[in-house]
């Protein structure tokens, strides 16, 4: 690992202040994915400004929703009473993802800042446009498994490696992040990005920008929820494709759905299509397999993961059903 | 060796000014301006004292300990090579095998992502630090009743993350201990071996 000097702040605005001051600054916080980043010379920020001091760990009910402070730790959410009675999708998602050991590191707000998984972004002697912009992407044409089928650009088929953006995607959640200028909101889906030309850009964080908190509004999603997480062996894996689906059914019917995807793009999946098609329609089967045929319309295979085109689609079916099915 | 030295000195080219210029060298390929400038003045002792360090409190196994630091130590790198706590062991050194795991304030972590000035004030405890005194922990006796290891080169961290997830409420069935024990990978396949250990503490009842 290279040299850096480190800091340790106490509070958001010294946090910001500090990463003000120092243009080669990154916050640490669980450091699960920075500091593997930083070992494998894929990163190497010359100052580190420690975050984990910050008060900003708090999970509470507001009055239209629970408001999760960005260094909660993803444990810390996924076993939260508020988070299971209200938003059991994001405790599946989270309980989905890594390893106990690393869900006891890993924050909220890292979760969302962690990066892709590609084999060929943490290879530092292959070209990457995400690592190095310009160099090409040793990616495309090269072992495809993991890779986008949905939104990837000539420049990048990378995806977004998070289970708990899946499910604040689906439930609509809203970032707040604050920086020298003040604080602002982000709307989940557009915090991140697709990679266009940019792919060094994950997501739409401005430099010195600190994530204070996401607010998740209630629903009446949380009777028929499933996150359904296809990967290669049972646990501890990334994503191959992942599903989280929620709906609120009454006599038969759907009377709102939420769906989303992991593993398919460079971004959480948002299926709204389908979601307005299915809206109004019966539970069904035969209905959940046409949703899931249009929310699989302009899905493109890189070769490697060609799989994934017909994974996609019964994985979409089966959340449904499962989390229909739920009494 | 001794009468090489004595050449060597003879020569003008001793053992310790080639390490001091072969130390040089190094330091001027992989440093940042201060230590640069140090190096200008030729003497390895300022750019010892170039490379920022940085004091650490932390209590391991009930012990304080107070050292100085660079940033990029890990918890594992520091316990292991300038504490001497070697039962904590380095695996793949990137969080996926889950040999370093060790607790802190109570929760299992990997130590290899820890930089260890994280855990400033913070109470680690490690392999060394769960026995009482020459009275094995109820897991490690399981462990050596029902042979959950063959090499042992994972047994520390899987030990470890053990006692955790029995403390954390999640031992209740077979299948659920291979769930949260899937962060803790064992290339010599014992895995049915350290479920029926955990199993067997779990229903035991004693104190972990």
């Amino acid at each position: 690992m290279n040299q850096f000097s480190y800091v340790r702040v106490t509070s958001k605005e010294s946090a910001i202040a500090a990463m003000a001051k120092d243009k080669a600054a990154m916050f640490l916080a669980g450091g699960t994915n920075l500091v593997d980043l930083m070992k494998s010379g894929v990163t190497g920020p010359e100052r580190l400004v420690d975050i984990n001091n910050v008060p900003l760990a708090t999970i509470e009910e507001t009055k239209t929703g629970l408001r999760i402070g960005a260094l909660a730790k993803n444990t810390a959410v996924a076993e939260n009473a508020l988070v299971i009675k209200h938003f059991p999708l994001l405790s599946q998602a989270l309980k989905a993802g890594a390893s106990p050991q690393l869900r006891n590191m890993a924050t909220v707000g890292g979760n969302m800042m962690q990066r892709t998984r590609c084999h060929y972004f943490y290879d530092s002697a292959l070209p990457c446009n995400k690592r190095n912009p310009g160099s090409g992407c040793g990616a495309i044409g090269g072992f495809t498994r993991m890779h986008a089928i949905f939104g990837a650009s000539d420049k990048c088929i990378a995806v977004h490696p998070s289970d708990m953006c899946v499910a604040l995607t689906a439930l609509d959640a809203v970032i707040t992040v604050a920086g020298p200028k003040g604080e602002r909101k982000i709307p989940f889906g557009d915090f991140h990005r697709l990679p266009g030309d940019t792919p060094e850009q994950d997501n739409n964080l401005q430099r010195g920008e600190l994530i204070i908190a996401v607010d998740i509004p209630f629903n009446q999603l949380a009777a028929h929820t499933h996150y359904l997480k296809v990967r290669d062996r049972a646990s501890y894996a990334f994503a191959l494709v992942s599903v989280g689906a929620a709906m609120q059914i009454k006599g038969g019917n759907i009377a709102e759905v939420r769906l989303a995807m992991g593993g398919v793009a460079h971004k959480p999946w948002r299926l709204k299509e389908a979601e307005a098609w299915l809206k109004g329609k019966s539970a069904t089967e035969e209905n959940f397999r046409k949703a899931a045929s249009m929310a699989m319309a302009n899905a493109k295979s890189q070769g490697g993961n060609a799989f994934k085109l017909t994974l996609a689609p019964n994985t979409i079916v089966e959340a449904l059903k499962t989390a229909a099915a739920q009494a | 060796m001794d009468d090489q030295l004595k050449n060597e000195e003879h020569t003008g080219t001793s053992r310790r000014s080639f390490l001091k210029k072969s130390s040089l060298i190094t330091a001027l390929a992989l440093t940042p301006d201060t230590v640069i400038k140090a190096a200008e003045k030729g003497l390895d002792e300022q750019i010892a004292s170039a490379i920022e360090t940085m004091p650490l409190s932390v209590t391991i196994n009930g012990v304080k300990q107070s050292v100085r630091i660079e940033p990029r130590v890990t918890l594992l790198d520091l316990l292991r090579e300038r504490l001497h706590l070697t039962g904590t062991k380095k695996g793949c050194d990137h969080g996926q095998c889950g040999a370093c795991t060790v607790h802190v304030d109570g929760q299992r972590v990997n130590s290899c992502l820890t930089l260890a000035l994280t855990t400033e004030g913070r109470n680690v405890t490690t392999i060394e630090g769960l026995a009482d005194g020459d009275n094995l922990h109820p897991m490690q006796e399981a462990f050596l009743e029902h042979d959950g290891f063959q090499c042992g080169y994972c047994t520390p961290g899987q030990i470890m993350s053990a006692v955790c997830c029995i403390r954390e409420g999640h031992a209740n069935t077979p299948d659920e201990v291979r769930e949260y024990m899937s962060g803790n990978i064992c290339r010599c396949g014992a895995y049915s071996n350290i479920v029926d250990a955990i199993m067997d503490v779990k229903q035991g009842g004693k104190k972990v």
